[in-house]
């Protein structure tokens, strides 16, 4: 706690998933922390790189199985365009508060310094090749590489 | 509470923030910046006006919108005000923080 008086300095965000909310969460917890002056890296993992690959970015989608907060009884969650009715609704809500698409989120991330890193092991699980990725990513990395991006006093990690 | 800028007396809150923009001039704005280290360019003054004009339109700002004002994109931004770019500059145009996660 000494040093930097405890501040956080870096955060390393590690998103395994691909629903639109975790996809936000990640996203908004990065980009608010380059606002403040904090650092931030985000590893996409398993599920969670389909918020970078080209071909599905723009086509992520709400939960609505397994998601008791939304209300929606679980049966029901699962019948043919329940998710894709709560994802345009999600969506448009989104937009009136002002948050950008996928895609143009990614590009702020990148542009606010924000770095983005793609998890080997996973894309080679998914069989991704480097061009289905989101062309600004800074690499393609092992989570030994990444534990080492975080180094330093002030890291933060958080797994969403 | 009251403190010196540029020897003048003005407003702000407990974070530094003017708390009244009348008082706000040229030479308060170099100060604010001085105490950030940040020198003002004839780029820092266009995004401060920028500010200034949507604080006076009542328009919530994020850095999205920063983005898109055609003022300046979000790389440059962030290369005018280090650090905390959004939080920086609305404090030097001597207008409120932002209360923006965006």
């Amino acid at each position: 706690m000494s040093e930097f008086n405890g501040e956080i300095r870096k955060m390393m965000i590690i998103l395994s998933k691909a629903s639109l909310e975790n996809v936000y969460a990640a996203f908004v917890l990065a980009n608010g922390a380059r606002m403040e002056g904090i650092e931030a890296e985000i590893f996409f993992t398993f599920f969670g790189l389909e918020a970078v690959h080209k071909g599905k970015l723009e086509h992520l989608h709400t939960a609505t199985v397994g998601n008791p907060a939304l209300n929606i009884p679980t049966l029901l969650g699962g019948l043919p365009g329940v998710e894709a009715l709560a994802t345009s609704m999600m969506k448009k809500e989104m937009e009136r508060i002002d948050m950008p698409d996928v895609l143009e989120f990614l590009d702020i991330l990148k542009a606010s310094g924000v770095k983005l890193w793609a998890c080997k092991l996973a894309m080679d699980m998914f069989h991704y090749k480097k061009e289905d990725i989101y062309d600004d990513l800074d690499g393609i990395i092992t989570v030994g590489d990444f534990y080492k991006q975080g180094s330093g006093l002030g890291t933060h990690m958080l797994f969403v | 509470m009251e403190t010196q800028l540029a020897n003048t007396t003005v407003d702000v809150n407990e974070e530094g923030y003017l708390t009244n923009f009348a008082q706000w001039t040229p030479a308060v704005a170099e100060a604010i910046a001085n105490s950030l280290n940040i020198t003002l360019t004839p780029r820092h003054w266009e995004v401060i006006k920028y500010l200034q004009n949507e604080y006076k339109n009542d328009s919530p700002l994020s850095i999205r919108k920063i983005g898109k004002s055609g003022v300046v994109d979000i790389k440059e931004f962030y290369q005018l005000f280090p650090n905390a770019p959004l939080k920086a500059a609305t404090k030097i145009a001597g207008i409120p923080k932002p209360a923006s996660c965006i």
